[in-house]
């Protein structure tokens, strides 16, 4: 089973339940930081990390002396990443999104292909979790290729050894985000009772619904600002899977780098009841197709 | 030089010019020698998630244009229209028409740029 920790809103806890749950987990896991863009699941977990390699994505390299100008390349190209300008094949690297259409289509056989480093993936375990995290390199812009490369390895890891993943995923309701989610069996997203965060948790539910996949609520920072997120979810039928109260203590430990189901038997029965409401929402889910079938 | 591409609000000389070059509404495309007219609607462009510079720079190069008027030119936008020598003058003062922009192009009170004037996907 692979649960989602999601958001709309950014800051809202994604992290500190993905550590939680990842330290109370009762079967064998592997935890994956796929925010690549401000990775930081591992400043918890602390893992050892065994190795890192870089990543890389596909991009066109032309030799101009078997160009012909044809613009096959430049008219398929979405994103202007090659662009033909009179005699003249403009690449811009940083542009590409690596789908290898320009090489594919191009009928001098001038292009062929080289690289750019979208970051690293690194490998390693924390205790007896295994861990998986990417980190994108600064300046990159494209964050969904390299997620996929860790999804991917993610996938071996899986079927290697049928562990389950705690999947930390990235704020926002963008492609990266919609990249970490879509290939959950259950998303778990983090909110907190305050009016940026409803509105945002409002997107974030909007964006993930059309998947189809179980969906619950956690409510961090419980006992602060409103009530309309606790009418919404009401409302549409969005299980509230559990309540994190808004405590000093949880905001000194996380910000020392503790995971705040260590901080005290209190918050560790929180995270352990939350692991089991997962279970039942990812079961329910499974009963209730068989009932549609 | 003959033929200049205006960056414009609309198809005629009277249009407002746009300052924007990647994402302008169009580019009027005026012979020097006889002031005859015509529109390159860039509308196509203007809905592109990125390289709209870059599709900009080829609409107007296939148009046989020489040079560029326009308020901000970014750096794709321009290392594009360098390769094909296409000269750029930037930082054209807002609200004036795009007859305006040729007549004082004309009588030479405009400098070409040796650079872009906007960072990217502005």
């Amino acid at each position: 089973m692979i649960v989602a920790i999601a958001s709309g809103k950014g800051g809202t806890g994604k992290t500190t339940v993905a550590a939680s749950l990842s330290r109370v987990w009762e079967r064998p896991l592997v935890a994956v930081d796929l925010d690549v863009e401000a990775p930081n699941l591992h400043l918890f977990l602390r893992p050892v990390i065994e190795e890192s390699s870089a990543a890389w994505i596909e991009t066109p390299v032309v030799d101009e002396s078997r160009c012909n100008f044809c613009l096959a390349c430049s008219d398929l190209c979405q994103f202007k990443a090659i662009s033909v300008m009179g005699s003249v094949v403009l690449t811009f690297q940083e542009m590409c999104h690596g789908c290898g259409g320009c090489i594919a289509v191009c009928p001098q056989k001038a292009i062929s292909p080289g690289r750019r480093e979208l970051g690293q993936i690194g490998w390693g375990r924390a205790g007896n979790t295994q861990f998986l995290m990417g980190r994108l390199r600064i300046g990159e812009a494209m964050s969904p290729p390299l997620m996929r490369q860790v999804k991917s390895r993610l996938k071996d890891i899986i079927e290697a050894t049928g562990r389950d993943a705690i999947v930390d995923a990235p704020p926002g309701v963008s492609c990266p985000a919609v990249n970490a989610v879509m290939g959950s069996d259950v998303i778990v997203l983090v909110t907190e009772p305050t009016p940026f965060g409803f509105h945002d948790f409002k997107l974030a539910w909007e964006a993930f619904s059309p998947l189809g996949k179980p969906m619950g609520v956690v409510i961090n920072r419980a006992g602060v600002g409103d009530r309309k997120i606790y009418s919404f979810c009401a409302e549409m039928h969005i299980p509230i899977l559990s309540e994190v109260p808004y405590e000093r203590s949880a905001a000194e430990g996380y910000a020392r780098g503790r995971i705040v189901a260590d901080l005290s038997p209190e918050f560790r029965n929180i995270f352990v009841s939350l692991s089991l409401k997962i279970f039942e929402l990812a079961a329910g889910s499974r009963v209730l197709e068989a009932t549609h079938a | 030089m003959k033929k200049i591409a205006i960056t414009s609000e609309g198809p005629g000389l009277d249009d407002l010019v746009d300052p924007r070059f990647g994402r302008a509404a169009g580019f009027v495309l005026v012979d020097l020698e006889n002031m005859n007219t015509s529109y390159i609607d860039n509308g196509q462009t203007q809905v592109m998630a990125q390289g709209a510079g870059i599709q900009a720079a080829q609409l107007v190069a296939r148009a046989g244009a020489e040079c560029v008027l326009s308020g901000y030119v970014g750096p794709k936008a321009f290392k594009a229209l360098s390769a094909v020598k296409i000269k750029v003058v930037q930082n054209l003062e807002d609200g004036i028409t795009v007859r305006q922009a040729v007549e004082k192009f004309k009588q030479g009170d405009f400098q070409f740029a040796d650079g872009p004037n906007r960072e990217s996907g502005r």
